[in-house]
């Protein structure tokens, strides 16, 4: 069975590897990180992501322009806000995600 | 007309883990519940004891307004900001983790474990800048009337936040009745009940029950025994 991939965007560089090491725990998940707009982007071209986690320190333009972008290659993947960088939140907010399609 | 939703303790999720033995009302870690993902702006109210000379090791935040009152005991934090504090029984601390901040919790008494609660709220601002807030509490203050120890507005009683929120403590003696009027146009209440019996309007709720209103303008808090109460007034929509 293939794995739900996830791409996690931060700024925040050790969060970041927190957040990957946390969804990769998971054994049906597969978690690609991006620190910035560029490296989100260029993922985001080369595997098709079912979910997008939005952490930390995104400015808001770049937020903006990234959900545009991510929409326009792929309307249907899931976008969320991630709070609290890797914290008991993070299970709660893929599960939910992937249970709720884009709208 | 008003709109509730009733939290049994024992509906909670629950993760026993050794030393930490944690009740969660809210969707948290392992414990997922679809219909159990926040209460308006309250995303997290964790009932957390742990152990003797036990804790949470360096962690990272953000984004979330953290708040933690110990209920029994007293828990050491040291966070990235070089802050390093004991927050006592009695104690309310305010974390605001906003652009992100690294912190760790432990109970740094070698005999007695410690008891508290974590609440986090969503921010009604993103990437602020991390900061803290801390105070001591009067038992006093609580003693048959509501004791604000939480609000938006530095300059009010209580630590801040930034989010439309009030917290307020109570221990009422059995009998003792008090009317809470909401502060926030569309906000709500979450009550959780610390220790006995309580009634909100008509509803009766027991020991680490949670029950919340909205949709209304007020409220009438009644104990039904001697009993103390935490009442949580956020945005319900964020």
């Amino acid at each position: 069975m293939n794995k739900t991939q996830i791409l996690v965007i931060c700024r925040h560089q050790e969060i970041l590897q927190t957040i990957i090491r946390l969804v990769n725990s998971n054994p049906d998940w597969e978690c690609t990180g991006a620190n910035t707009d560029q490296q989100a982007i260029d993922a985001f071209s080369e595997i098709a992501f079912d979910l997008v986690l939005l952490g930390s320190g995104i400015e808001p333009s770049s937020e903006g322009n990234l959900i545009t972008f991510f929409r326009n290659c792929r309307p249907q993947v899931s976008i969320v806000q991630h709070y609290g960088g890797g914290s008991g939140l993070l299970s709660a907010e893929i599960y939910q995600g992937l249970g709720q399609k884009a709208s | 007309m008003a709109q509730t939703v009733l939290h049994r303790a024992e509906t909670r999720g629950h993760a026993s883990h050794g030393w930490l033995n944690s009740y969660h009302t809210f969707s948290f870690a392992n414990y997922y519940n679809p219909e159990r993902m926040n209460f308006g702006a309250l995303r997290v109210l964790n009932d957390d004891t742990v152990d003797a000379g036990m804790g949470f090791g360096t962690h990272p935040h953000d984004n979330m307004e953290i708040i933690s009152i110990p209920l029994e005991g007293d828990l050491e934090h040291k966070d990235s900001m070089n802050n390093v504090a004991v927050i006592k029984n009695g104690d309310i601390q305010a974390m605001s983790a906003g652009t992100g901040i690294y912190h760790s919790e432990y109970n740094k008494d070698r005999q007695h474990r410690v008891k508290f609660l974590q609440i986090w709220v969503y921010p009604d601002k993103r990437n602020v800048e991390p900061r803290y807030d801390q105070i001591t509490l009067k038992a006093e203050d609580r003693h048959n009337k509501l004791q604000q120890i939480l609000s938006p507005n530095p300059d009010d009683q209580g630590v801040w936040i930034h989010q439309n929120a009030w917290f307020h403590l109570g221990r009422f003696d059995k009998g003792v009745s008090a009317n809470y009027k909401i502060k926030g146009k569309g906000n709500g209440v979450y009550v959780f009940v610390l220790s006995g019996d309580v009634k909100i309007n008509d509803q009766v709720l027991y020991t680490r029950d949670g029950f919340g209103i909205w949709d209304t303008d007020a409220f009438t808090i009644t104990a039904e025994s001697d009993a103390e109460f935490l009442l949580m007034e956020v945005s319900m929509s964020f």
